[in-house]
């Protein structure tokens, strides 16, 4: 067919024909390739939908665990990996699946969680903290399972802690297993800076403006503090609050909202809050975690306030304990312990609910929780660890939770409810880039409105 | 006086800096590449953000590897998704673009523009009902979900750009083609279809680039490694505590990889169909 | 040119065609509905449908897992209205959009006239140019978010660490300031938000428009090649400067590109998501937040799904107030033809 038209000569022709061929061999190519999808998509273990609430005899489906979490990191994988080898152990021949997700700061996880659980379609089970973020979230929702039972079969009560284990249940009842414990107020510091400098670790609020000021007139960063993950900050400002207000008062400011309004040592925190920001670098909210510890190892940094995930980060990146970093209950919080766990629950609905509850025995066992966490670099939340697979900085953390007051992390879903901690979260990471005092007091103020008590 | 005429030592300084000019943004252009090609060559120590112009040393791949064996299963999921998925939506974009531009009837018009604003929804708006109706029909979690996702926001843009590159056929073709008792469907095969191939290829190429790249549909639809597409297991490499930024890059140069080929390969056809007309106003 | 279209045409097809439609005269006239159907269907649910379920749960009450439908009127558009994340996010999506849509076409234009004027090597320069747009925004984002970390000027990182080592006395902290440029202006007492542009912004709109002004220089290039080379010819012989030409010829008949340009790019920009959410998570302190990350942040991290709602429909009438006159515009235009 001759055209004269912008579709050109019929030299254009050819080169048409061999384009249209081209796409002839990619649609049969594509055919094909979706042809095998469906085919292999008729085998995929997509989960049934809700409608078989009612428990069906363990007979015919319990052949799979879907286990949910954002472990990807290396550590943390290995450490849920130890965890299904041991359940493997228990039920071979259960295919395990690993579902994770990660990225946007767990966000990305709970937006897959949300709508699976909203659509009536959950996981076996799924990390969360323990705590409110559990409560607040899945509990008050009906989502959850109690496991009472549980604990008292496995005499899990009588092995963890009753702080923890008051500050983890609803109305009397527990909802989740913590498989370890985090700390959240540890200060870390590079060795060799502080020995050139002739410091020591700060204790207490007081000593730690004495240290700041040398090391800032030595030319080196007193504090060296991230941002880009959006807790950096909000996680320094509650292990302040832990200073301030002692465990037993910093528990009561998510349980009686007014206080954060009348109570003095509220506006106390924030100028402790702001003087430690004058102490660190202008570029946090452009560095992770990571990278503000990073210059604790390079040097360039002398201390960083994390929570003890850090001592993961450390070994990793082939630092030695003890000889290239050295660690600190952060100032002001000697004897106090705030605590955050990772656990896992029984939603309702599960679909493969024996699996599900051998799963949460395999987290709560002492077998289980000394494989994970010597991998993941956390504690056991159990009393009773075999201390012969825990390296030095974790057999500290094991004493000390053994002896010292728990408070739970708010920023790390022990304290309050997600909407809550967005809030606060917001409010202070506002403040690292304002610094304007009284718009993060009346912040936080809104923000103690999403408390519910 | 036109070009030609001017004096040729005139000529070099303006030539000179032309060139200057496009060498200096192609820099630009290749700069962030770059970047990610260096880190993906170091290891997990060498890796530092103070030190992020310094070469790597040496020629290594294992965070290529490394990245690989996580991205492995979900290239082919995201080869599973976008080759159905364009296919269909460039077929149903060409059969309505032909509608639309040669069978217009009242109200046609503005069935169009109905249609033409489904492009411009924020996707946030409609995730959860989105979610609640695949699993309504079965569909969730799985690749065929993502699919249809897919198809159905592409229609409106897969309609525009055919409706547009179709509205420049003479419409003497069709009417000869009725003369000769051609009905809808003849026509399309005989008339149109030939005519179409780069209108096809632009479209692919769009809809190829969109869905390969796509993240939020990805993450909220799919719920396991068995389904998941590329963009949503690179979040994964990120880790949810600290990333490994040589793993992270060397991921993020992988899946880069199809649609860059796409466009190095194909990008001549791509400037091809936009002059056709497919893309404008 | 009818002669061929029927031989094309086989005279049987035809034939039994035509029989057809003698038997239903009216299956002709339905045919283009039917094709349409599908698709019109599929937009009917998935996006007007969608929209009208966001607007209801907007205007309820629903809080946490469970929904709640009770209908407040419009309580959460107060709420997020008043809240200062939210005006953060308005001023920096204007911001955002202006400048992005600015620098595509400005950057676009320049290398398309560039590329248009017989330069050696065009094919790789062109594919320099357009490969950008072949890259997800989350790559785009996280390589972005690396080169703009500042680090100290004592000890520089990213691209100052890159100005260092070639000699040159820039140093930028864009990233990690939300200081407002020109700040200290004018402002409503009602306005929490200082107005201006966000320092932060400007790494967010230089990796945007790194990722999108080869597509301008696409359309704009094919648009240049479009323009008979007569027309120019013509009035360089009548004595027209090169910029007189571009002027007066070229640049008015580049305006339909423009157009389209603007709407692709603009609707990109107003619902910008993975690219901000990847380089700066939204920091420091909401400088580059938008609504997207916020809507995301508040339905599928708080579960607030009646304020996520509000957000999404907030956010559907700014691309609205973009494209609708456009959308009526065509359809006036069109129908006159």
């Amino acid at each position: 067919m001759e055209r004269s038209t912008q579709f050109g000569s019929s030299q254009q022709l050819t080169r048409r024909q061999l384009i249209r061929r081209t796409l002839a061999i990619g649609v049969a190519l594509s055919s094909s390739a979706s042809l095998l999808a469906a085919c292999g998509g008729g085998a995929q273990p997509t989960p049934t939908p809700a409608p078989q609430a009612a428990q069906t005899p363990a007979a015919a489906a319990e052949d799979k665990l879907e286990i949910f979490s954002w472990w990807t990191n290396p550590g943390e994988a290995d450490g849920l990996a130890a965890l299904f080898e041991i359940f493997k152990q228990r039920r071979p021949g259960v295919e395990i699946i690993n579902a994770t997700v990660a990225g946007g700061a767990g966000t990305n996880a709970k937006a897959v969680l949300v709508t699976r659980m909203q659509g009536g379609n959950p996981p076996d089970s799924f990390q969360v903290h323990a705590g409110q973020e559990l409560i607040g979230t899945w509990v008050v929702a009906g989502k959850m399972e109690p496991i009472n039972d549980l604990f008292e079969q496995e005499g899990w009560s009588k092995v963890m802690p009753k702080t923890l284990l008051d500050q983890i249940s609803y109305k009397g009842e527990f909802f989740s297993v913590p498989v370890n414990i985090h700390r959240s107020n540890m200060l870390w510091y590079n060795k060799k800076v502080f020995a050139d400098n002739g410091l020591e670790p700060p204790k207490t609020l007081d000593d730690f403006f004495a240290v700041a000021e040398k090391l800032k007139a030595a030319g080196v960063t007193p504090l060296s503090v991230g941002g880009k993950d959006k807790f950096e900050v909000p996680h320094l400002f509650e292990d302040l609050l832990l200073a301030v207000f002692g465990p037993a008062d910093y528990t009561k400011l998510f349980s009686e909202p007014s206080m954060w309004e009348s109570d003095p040592r509220v506006d106390q925190a924030i100028e402790v809050l702001d003087r430690f920001l004058s102490f660190a670098n202008e570029d946090r909210s452009a560095l992770s975690w990571a990278d503000a510890a990073q210059r604790v190892i390079d040097g360039t940094a002398a201390m960083t306030i994390m929570g003890d995930w850090a001592y993961g980060y450390f070994i990793n990146k082939g630092a030695k304990a003890g000889e290239v970093f050295g660690w600190a209950p952060s100032p002001g919080t000697d004897g106090m312990f705030m605590w955050l766990s990772d656990s896992f629950g029984l939603p309702k609905g599960a679909p493969h609910r024996n699996n599900a509850i051998e799963w949460l025995k395999v987290c709560g066992s002492r077998e289980g929780q000394d494989a994970f966490n010597p991998k993941k670099g956390s504690i056991p939340a159990r009393t009773d660890p075999d201390r012969s697979v825990y390296d030095e900085y974790l057999l500290y953390s094991i004493d000390r939770f053994a002896q010292d007051a728990l408070a739970p992390s708010v920023v790390h879903g022990a304290a309050a409810n997600e909407a809550y901690m967005t809030e606060y979260g917001n409010a202070l990471n506002v403040f690292s880039a304002s610094r304007d005092k009284k718009q993060v007091k009346s912040m936080l103020i809104e923000a103690a409105r999403e408390l519910k008590t | 006086m036109s070009a030609r005429e001017f004096p040729v030592r005139r000529l070099r300084p303006a030539r000179l800096a032309m060139y200057a000019i496009m060498v200096g943004f192609a820099l630009f252009y290749l700069l962030p590449v770059y970047l990610m090609f260096i880190t993906g060559m170091k290891s997990f120590e060498e890796v530092n953000i103070s030190r992020m112009w310094d070469l790597p040393s040496g020629l290594r791949f294992d965070s290529f590897i490394a990245a690989w064996k996580t991205l492995e299963r979900s290239f082919l999921n995201s080869f599973q998704m976008v080759i159905p998925a364009t296919i269909v939506s460039s077929l149903l974009g060409s059969l309505n673009g032909y509608v639309l531009s040669k069978w217009r009837f009242r109200g046609s018009d503005a069935l169009f523009t109905a249609i033409l604003f489904g492009m411009f929804i924020p996707y946030q708006s409609i995730l959860i009902p989105l979610v609640l109706t695949l699993q309504r029909l079965g569909l969730y979690g799985s690749i065929p979900g993502l699919i249809l996702t897919h198809v159905v926001y592409g229609i409106p843009i897969t309609t525009l750009i055919f409706r547009n590159y179709y509205a420049s056929i003479p419409t003497e073709l069709l009417e000869a083609a009725k003369v000769d008792g051609a009905g809808f469907f003849t026509i399309y095969r005989r008339v149109i279809l030939p005519l179409s191939a780069t209108g096809f290829v632009v479209v692919a190429i769009w809809q190829f680039t969109s869905i390969w790249n796509e993240f939020l549909f990805g993450l909220v639809i799919t719920n396991s490694p068995q389904e998941r597409p590329v963009t949503v297991a690179l979040q994964n490499i990120a880790g949810s505590q600290y990333t490994m930024w040589n793993v992270q890059m060397a991921g993020a140069l992988l899946v880069a990889l199809p649609t860059l080929l796409v466009y190095i390969l194909l990008g001549r056809y791509f400037l091809r169909g936009l002059l056709a007309g497919s893309l404008k106003g | 040119m009818a002669g061929k279209v029927a031989e094309q045409v086989r005279p049987r097809v035809a034939r039994r065609e035509a029989a057809a439609r003698a038997r239903f005269p009216r299956v002709d006239r339905f045919i283009p509905f039917v094709v349409l159907a599908p698709s019109v269907a599929a937009i009917l649910v998935f996006v007007y449908g969608f929209i009208l379920w966001s607007t209801v749960v907007s205007l309820s009450r629903w809080q946490g897992i469970v929904p709640d439908l009770t209908f407040v009127g419009f309580r959460n558009y107060a709420t997020i209205f008043t809240s200062y994340r939210f005006q953060s996010d308005l001023r920096n999506t204007i911001v955002f959009t202006i400048f992005f849509l600015i620098g595509s076409l400005v950057i676009g234009l320049l290398l398309a006239v560039l590329l248009d004027s017989r330069v050696r090597g065009e094919s790789f320069f062109r594919t320099v140019y357009l490969f950008p747009m072949a890259i997800s925004f989350v790559v785009t984002g996280t390589a972005w978010q690396w080169l703009f970390v500042p680090g100290t000027p004592q000890e520089p990182t990213g691209l100052n660490l890159l100005f260092r080592k070639l000699g040159l006395p820039v140093f930028i902290a864009w990233s990690t300031t939300s200081e407002v440029w020109p700040g200290g202006g004018w402002q409503p007492e009602w306005l929490r938000v200082p107005l201006g542009i966000p320092l932060a912004m400007l790494p967010v709109i230089i990796a945007a428009i790194w990722q999108m002004s080869g597509f301008t220089m696409a359309m704009y290039l094919a648009a240049l090649r479009g323009i008979p080379d007569e027309l120019r010819e013509a009035a360089r012989v009548d004595g027209a400067s090169e910029w007189q030409v571009f002027r007066y010829i070229t640049f008015p008949l580049l305006q339909p590109v423009t157009l389209a340009a603007v709407i692709v790019l603009g609707h990109i920009s107003l619902k910008i998501f993975d690219l901000i959410m990847t380089q700066t998570g939204g920091g420091p302190g909401f400088a580059t937040d938008v609504p997207g990350i916020f809507m995301y942040e508040t339905t599928f991290k708080s579960n607030k799904y009646a304020e996520g709602a509000a957000i999404a429909i907030v956010m559907l009438v700014m691309v609205s107030v973009l494209i609708v006159p456009y959308l009526i515009w065509r359809l006036r235009t069109e129908t006159e033809r």
